[in-house]
């Protein structure tokens, strides 16, 4: 069973995503064409930290949400099945 | 009597030519640890680990809009191009290797499917979703595939270009050559070779060959973009100095921003394209290649890195090349070209760029011929004949049949096509048709009230849709001149793929709930009792 960690930390996550979701659409930035460290458009800047943003919650989902039991369960397919499809695993 | 040719500078292709024979020697490599069985040319055994499955998977996402798409459209529409296609990529298409693939993955192994529609037929107990499922996703993988053998041809005629004048040569309508692409390797000629170099190492190495190769073609495109960046860049007089410039130009100052050239429900809309990942073929086929599920976890968290490793140079370039490229490009398709020609000046870059473009497109590429192959084998010949009919070695010949079939259909179709042809734009609508599966592919591991009625009334909802939105787009404004592709991808004011995807998620729910629940049995089949979501 899941425990009750793993279900919060999966709630945590799940709310870090919508909250990523809202936050693509940078209305604030939509007409500022300011510069950052003089060569990265400020909008352009605001979506690159955006996708290292992406890579840190799918990290924390990684470490904190992870289906550690899938494993086991792809492992115990059903005698024959396999074969009968002709492709052992 | 002696025969003389006029020769170019040869540099590019063979540049060009070094990479696709280093792509042979990867295929022949490849083959040599075939082991014979039908499960180690159509899965790799499921022996892919963390490293090949992130490189394998990234570039199969990536096509060659990645490097000339992406700095095209930013040259004429902006950053705004980032976040519509690669921010929201790289949060949703790690979702779907999250919520989807590690699933999938997972029935896969426990029930040995190698095919969507095995599958599916199975979730939902209905060999008519099968029938139903596999012409349409072969219908959407063939214009994806023509995408990147038309994009192939197109990218190679003017990187060669004036190479042959003697032999290739193209002329304007007033009888003097075209520079942009007298004396190139003709698409004709370029499309042949791509489809034969890809046709080789998937031919004989399967889809080990199809992973090995993908891990060196995403290396080189991830290196040539960052490359081409920083040599333009200097030649601009440094990073600072490009942008100003672009911040000082009348006109391309806009690019700076998205007012005025990004609608902001279609910025929002957008979101649903990267859904694709979810439903397509040749990456369900990855994603059952891996060793454990603990393999999809380096793809799971890079992959919106690797995104911003590829598309910022691009967008970059694009954004400078709008005030640095006089007179203006008039098929923005060329502006990542004309920049490496215009300001480096180095043949070498030129043909590197060329290599790039093509690891890209071919990485995708080599995927999608597979699968074809793949679904052909499976879910035609031993669905009809039955799995014990042909012998191992058998069903992997049937398989190269079927690849070898459909790299010569596509090449065929490709050479009629490729005048005519939007390709980014034919690429955005398959995505749409695919995003618009994504509920069926959801629903089926996270909804256990949908019904086999309800995942064919998605389906068939969705094929009714996109084709009557298709022929609103691509048939009654077939008159767009090149370089405008996806200028009317708009309705309202939002991406078509929103009314599609609505459509077919109301018809999945709505036919679900109006229908009896399906077979406790089914449900206890598929869904891990261990699972509280």
């Amino acid at each position: 069973m899941s425990s009750p960690r793993r279900s919060n930390a999966w709630r945590l996550v799940w709310i870090a995503a919508v909250v990523l979701f809202v936050l693509h659409q940078d209305f604030w930035f939509w007409e500022d064409r300011r510069l950052v460290l003089g060569f990265l458009p400020i909008g352009l800047a605001y979506h690159v930290a955006y996708s290292i943003a992406a890579a840190l919650l799918w990290l924390a989902a990684v470490k904190l949400a992870w289906p550690a039991h899938i494993e086991q369960w792809a492992d115990a397919g059903a005698p024959g099945t396999e074969s009968k499809r002709g492709v052992p695993s | 009597m002696s025969l003389s040719l006029a020769v170019g500078d040869l540099t590019p292709l063979l540049v060009i030519v070094a990479y696709l024979a280093l792509l042979i020697v990867l295929g022949l490599a490849s083959a040599r640890f075939f082991r014979g069985t039908a499960a180690d040319y159509f899965l790799v055994s499921r022996s892919v680990g963390s490293f090949l499955m992130l490189m394998s998977i990234f570039g199969t996402t990536m096509t060659g809009f990645a490097l000339v798409g992406s700095t095209g459209k930013a040259y004429s529409t902006g950053i705004g191009v980032y976040g519509l296609m690669a921010s929201w990529s790289g949060l949703i298409h790690s979702a779907c290797f999250f919520l989807i693939g590690i699933r999938l993955w997972a029935v896969g192994k426990r029930y040995g499917y190698l095919t969507q529609c095995e599958y599916f037929r199975e979730r939902f107990d209905s060999p008519a979703l099968g029938y139903v499922l596999f012409p349409i996703l072969v219908a959407l993988v063939i214009p994806y595939l023509l995408v990147g053998v038309i994009g192939a041809g197109k990218a190679i005629q003017p990187i060669t270009a004036g190479t042959f004048p003697d032999l290739f040569p193209v002329l304007r309508p007033d009888g003097t050559p075209n520079p942009a692409l007298h004396g190139g390797v003709p698409p004709w000629l370029g499309m042949g070779v791509i489809c034969f170099i890809v046709l080789f190492y998937v031919f004989f190495g399967g889809l080990r060959g199809a992973v090995w190769a993908n891990t060196l073609q995403t290396l080189v495109f991830m290196v040539t973009g960052v490359i081409a960046f920083y040599m333009i860049a200097s030649k601009l007089g440094g990073l600072t100095a490009a942008s100003e410039a672009v911040a000082a130009h009348e006109k391309a100052a806009t690019r700076l921003a998205r007012e005025g050239l990004i609608g902001r429900a279609q910025f929002f809309t957008y979101c649903f394209i990267p859904l694709s990942v979810g439903m397509f073929p040749h990456l369900f086929q990855h994603w059952l290649t891996a060793k454990s599920a603990k393999a999809f976890r380096l793809t799971v968290v890079a992959h919106p890195v690797c995104i911003a490793i590829v598309w910022l140079p691009c967008i970059m370039i694009g954004i400078w090349a709008a005030a640095a490229l006089n007179p203006p490009a008039a098929d923005a398709n060329t502006v990542l070209g004309r920049m490496v020609s215009t300001f480096v000046h180095q043949p070498w870059l030129s043909g590197l760029l060329g290599a790039g473009i093509l690891a890209a497109i071919m990485s995708s590429l080599d995927s999608q011929f597979m699968c074809i192959g793949t679904m052909f084998t499976r879910d035609v010949v031993l669905r009809i004949t039955g799995p014990d009919r042909f012998t191992d070695a058998q069903k992997v010949w049937i398989g190269r049949g079927f690849i070898l079939g459909i790299v010569v259909f596509s090449y065929l179709l490709a050479l009629i096509l490729q005048k005519g042809t939007h390709v980014f734009d034919l690429g955005v609508w398959c995505f749409s048709g695919f995003a618009s599966l994504f509920p069926l592919a959801f629903a089926a591991i996270y909804w256990r009230r949908t019904t086999k009625a309800g995942a064919i009334a998605c389906v068939l909802v969705t094929a009714v849709v996109w084709i009557i939105m298709f022929t609103l787009d691509m048939i009654a404004k077939a008159d767009r001149p090149p370089g405008q592709d996806d200028e009317t991808l708009v309705f309202g004011a939002v991406m078509p793929v929103t009314i599609i995807f609505a459509a077919s998620t109301a018809a999945l729910i709505v036919v679900s709930l109006l229908t009896p629940p399906p077979p406790r049995a089914t449900i206890d089949r598929f869904f891990d009792p261990l699972e509280t979501a």
